[in-house]
Order: C-alpha cells, then structure tokens, then sequence
C-alpha cells in the first residue's frame, strides 16, 4: 500500500486550482468553484482557491464572488507564464505544509501537465479527465467518473489511503456558477521561493489566437471526415442556424480546423440544445463530446454509422447533397419569420 | 557534446474501435482486439528518428507488457531505432498512472544516461496524458507536454519545443535531459526499413526484465502501488434516442428535419 504523505484524519479543506490568462478564468476553473463549493457544503469543509500569477494583481475578488470561502494568492515573477517546476513547487510545497484533503484542476493541457508531476511528488492518487464529481456518502471519499474507451465504460475512481485526493475534470462538464458580488472571504497573500532550478524552462513566445468556446454553445454544427474538408459549407449551414461550429478529431487533424472546436475525449465536452452532425462515424471518442446535447441530428451517408444510434434524427445521405438543401430550407425559414 | 541517447517509450494497445462492450458482464472485451502501438507514441519514434538522423546518437526503446509484446518492439527496431527493452512481470500489473510511471522510469534508469525520454502526449485507452509529467517527476528532469514540434538547439544542450496550448501555442526550450511528450500525428511515421528488417525480427536482442531484475521496490508496483482504487464499473447510461430516420429526397429529408427541429430554430 502507497502510505501517504499526510494522515487522512489530519487532511482537510477542498482547494481548486484555478487558471488564468490576460486576466480571465479558465472556463474550467469557474466550473471548478461551482462544483467544489457543492461539494465543499456537502463536506461542511472550506473552498480553497489557489491563484498563482506573476504580479498579485490575479483576481481574489473574482474566486470568491464565484464560491471560494479563502484565496491563497501565490505571486513571484517565475509564475507570470505557467511553467511546470514553479508551479509544481508552490502548490506541493503548500500542500505539504497545510494538508487539503482534496485538490481539483481543470484537464486543460497545462491542468493536466501540473496534475501529473503533482501527484507523484505528492505521492497520491490522480483521478484524470473525471466527467462528474461526488463525495460517497458513506466513506466520504472523493469519487471521480471517468469514461473509458470514449463513453463506452464508466467506471468510478476513488483515492482511500492518500492525501490529497486529486482529479482533474474536463472543461463543459460542470455548470458556471453565477458572480456573487456581495460573497466575501479572506485573501492571504503567499510568500513564495522558487530555487533557480526550478526556471530553467524558459517560454520564448505565446501566440493565441482568442480561443473559440465551444462548451457554452446552444447550437452546434459539427463536421467529421465525411465533410472532406469542405468547412466553408459548414459555415453556411452555421450561420443559417445561427450556430458555432465544432469538428472531430479526424477533422482537426486533417487541419481543416483549428483544435478549439474539437468536440470528444480529446476536445471538448458540449452540452448545446441542438447538435447538428455532418460526416462523423460517431466513434465513441466523439460521442462522449456530444451526449449531453438535448436533440441530436445526424447527416452520415453510411446507413450503419454507429453515429446514428445515438441521434434522434438521422439522414442517411450524402451530405453534399442534403446540406445546400437545407441551408436553403433554413433560409427561407428565418425570412419567412422575419417577414 | 555527448553523444544524444533517446529513450523513446512505446505503450501496446488495444485497437480501440475492435474492443466491445460485454453488456451481461458490464465488462471490456478485448479479446477480439488487436493490439498496436499507441499511436501518438508512433509518432514520438518518428521524432526521435528524426532527431537521431540529425544529430547521431542512438535509440533505445522501453515498453511494460507480456512478453509477446516483443514484436512490436521488432517493429521499432526495423524503423530504426538500436536497443529495445521489455519491462515484464505480473506484478506491474493493474497499475495507476503512479505506479506505471514509477516502473518505467526504473526501467530508464537501468537503460542508463539518456538526453531526451520521448512519449506519445496520451494513451488511446487511457487518454489521460499522465504517464510523462510522472516519469519527468520519478526521474527529477524537465518535462515539455503536448508538443507538436521538437528540435535540439545550443549544441544538444537544449529542447526546443513548440507546445499547443487550448487555444494557441507556446514555443518552449527545456535544459537537457527531459522528457517531452508528442501529440498525435505530428509527423508521418517512417516505414521498415527493409535492410533492418531481418535484423531486428531475427537477430536483434530484446531485453526483458522482471521486477527483479531491477531489484524494484514491490509495493511501489501494481495494483499494491496504485493509490487509486476502481470503486464501480457500470456501461455508460446511453441517452435513449429517437433515431429516427428521415426519408425522402435531399429536399425533402431537408424540410423534415426543418419540421423537427423547429423548436430550436431561432432569430437573431
């Protein structure tokens, strides 16, 4: 057995680790304080936000108006852009010393690039990519649901021995709280050391393009291989529909849009009112990005496409043939309702 | 400069798209799968290669699995790639991200000094990318995740990387060694080269090791060294759907669907 690095007895409190960029939230990490502090009054145990920047002018106020009950503001120059080994230094080193008993990031890649290195360091148990979060009501023990092979298998993962108990939870999963300007809580600023050795990873350049947010879309139209690159006409149909645009894997890879639209396992989990399909086999690493959505459509020429069993309305033609006919439909539609 | 050693870890995986789904047992069933090598670790020993014809050096390549598991260690030898080690023993399994990271970075301090540790950026089963920040961590080396471009710059002192972030990039250089992990289809793997061919499926050695052999701490192993336990499994709940197929021509297919989706449709 894996001993763990702090008493469970002795562990407490929820912390949440929260991103940030050009002074934004991650999406995931407002998720996180809506879901930490349901299960931070489930626990009857404190919200903690850890809030990591190069300035200390991050965003305190924010954490808690969106649920925090105390903010650990941890600010030094090598923290201005995420690398790995300062990161991982303050966070472990303030976990060593005051002992949560659960930490929650986002699965983004720099939540995830953070998550692994912790958990080792730490010794513990990382549940990854967890798609739903409970506390099990007779162990009290963090419980992470985590799909295997796309949506295929659920299985519950929990951590009994080890502290902290570490998940990382996908974007899209958990609702946005709502800012509550009027909730207070104590902001206490950290002082940090980070050793010369931890910054020697240097980052020469960022470049965004201002990432599309898929996770909040009420309409998508999505494309997979079937689209053959031909995204102009998914465009159309988009803007017919007054909808974003979201892409497979096969999709992406193809380069035939840019990775933020990318919906499944590796992309993201969305949750619109209609999810149009076009092209898309329906592997079980897409459909998990889509389950959630309320109505289906799905345009596959395939008859047998697995992606029909998981829609409500299901066209099996070709969709070059169908989608000029139904932009045109879609049109007429909204000037008849206009006019 | 010393010569490069890269150490590029292969995992064996089942094809996805041939395992099933056993609905009486709520189990996997694997056992009409193939197996392959994961594909973005494919694509992390075509960065290696590339990086081997560059700047020389060699490769030594480092999978866990049942002996059998070999071949496809011959597969990488015939791409290339000058040493190959097996990491086999009943007692890795049933192993967490934790104690998979744990054995193979024994298994690369047993390979020996090395300058670069190349992974896929996430496993096709596992898909939770966790694996290469715990052997950078195990090891006490930089890690660079989720790159799609790798090169050595400054002599071979350095990595240089560029990392795709959600919503854009990064360009990143990272001391020597590290490990770095490499995203899916960033290069085109080579083919056999058919002059190592014979060589690598005949010839060519294939270390494999028990947990013995690399007098490794057993209850770091495993199952006993996995801190995380499974508590439940349960067959995804499958929304039910309508699925219900529209007929007709384009056309007509078109206004159905119109017809259905009203409710969504909306100005502005």
């Amino acid at each position: 057995m894996v001993e763990s690095i702090y008493p469970s007895k002795d562990a407490h409190g929820i912390w949440v680790y929260l991103e940030h960029t050009g002074g934004r939230f991650e999406g995931v990490s407002l998720e996180l304080l809506g879901r930490g502090r349901a299960l931070a009054d489930t626990t009857g145990e404190n919200l903690t936000a850890l809030l990591l920047s190069g300035d200390g002018s991050a965003l305190a106020e924010e954490a808690l108006g969106y649920g925090a009950d105390e903010v650990l503001l941890a600010h030094h120059p090598a923290l201005s852009v995420y690398t790995t080994l300062p990161s991982a230094r303050v966070v472990a080193d303030l976990i060593i010393h005051r002992r949560p008993n659960i930490l929650l990031l986002g699965a983004t890649v720099n939540g995830r690039d953070l998550a692994g290195r912790l958990a080792v360091r730490l010794l513990t148990g990382l549940t990854a990519d967890c798609t739903d979060l409970l506390i099990d009501k007779e162990s009290g023990l963090l419980s992470g649901e985590v799909t295997g092979f796309g949506q295929g298998i659920l299985a519950t993962i929990q951590c009994p021995d080890t502290r902290p108990q570490m998940a990382t939870v996908r974007p899209g999963v958990f609702a946005r709280p709502v800012f509550d300007p009027a909730r207070c809580g104590r902001t206490e600023v950290i002082a940090v050391e980070i050793p010369e050795d931890d910054q020697h990873v240097q980052v020469l350049r960022q470049s965004s393009r201002r990432g599309v947010d898929i996770t909040q879309a009420e309409r998508l139209v999505i494309g997979g291989r079937g689209i053959q690159g031909d995204f102009a006409l998914l465009r159309r149909l988009a803007r017919a529909l007054n909808a974003d645009l979201g892409a497979t894997r096969v999709a992406v890879d193809q380069g035939w849009i840019g990775h933020d639209r990318m919906v499944g396992q590796t992309g993201s989990v969305t949750r619109p009112k209609l999810a149009l399909v076009c092209g898309a086999s329906g592997a079980m690493q897409f459909t998990v990005g889509i389950q959630e959505s309320e109505t289906i459509v799905a345009i596959n020429s395939d008859p047998e496409a697995p992606i029909f069993e998981v829609a409500d309305y299901c066209i099996a033609d070709d969709v070059f043939q169908v989608l000029p006919q139904l932009i045109e439909a879609l049109d007429r539609e909204m000037a008849g309702r206009k006019g | 400069m010393r010569e490069p050693h890269s150490i590029v870890c292969l995992k064996v995986v089942p094809k996805s798209e041939e395992v099933t789904i056993n609905s009486e047992t709520r189990t996997l069933d694997r056992s009409k799968a193939r197996s392959e090598i994961n594909s973005p670790d494919m694509n992390a020993l075509e960065a290696a290669l590339t990086l081997k014809q560059r700047h020389g050096g060699r490769i030594s390549l480092l999978s866990m699995g049942p002996p059998l598991f070999d071949q496809y260690l011959r597969l990488g030898l015939a791409m290339g790639a000058d040493a190959a080690y097996l990491m086999s023993d009943r007692v890795f399994g049933g192993a967490d991200t934790l104690a998979t990271s744990y054995a193979l970075a024994e298994g690369i301090r047993a390979i020996g000094e090395f300058s670069i540790i190349f992974c896929g950026d996430e496993s096709s089963d596992g898909a939770t990318g966790q694996v290469p920040p715990g052997i950078a961590e195990w090891l006490s080396v930089p890690q660079v995740t989720y790159a799609s471009r790798v090169q050595v710059v400054n002599s071979g002192q350095v990595l240089r990387a560029r990392r795709e972030l959600g919503s854009g990039f990064e360009i990143i250089e990272a001391p020597l060694p590290c490990v770095v992990s490499v995203k899916q289809d960033i290069n085109e793997p080579r083919f056999l080269d058919f002059q190592r061919y014979d060589w690598a499926m005949n010839e060519a050695e294939v270390t494999v090791w028990a947990a013995s052999d690399l007098h490794l701490d057993e209850s770091r192993l495993g199952l006993a060294g996995s801190p995380t336990i499974v508590a439940g499994v349960n067959v995804a709940r499958s929304s039910e759907r309508r699925r219900e197929f529209l007929e007709g021509s384009p056309q007509e297919k078109a206004d159905r669907l119109i017809e259905k989706i009203r409710p969504w449709l909306r100005v502005g």
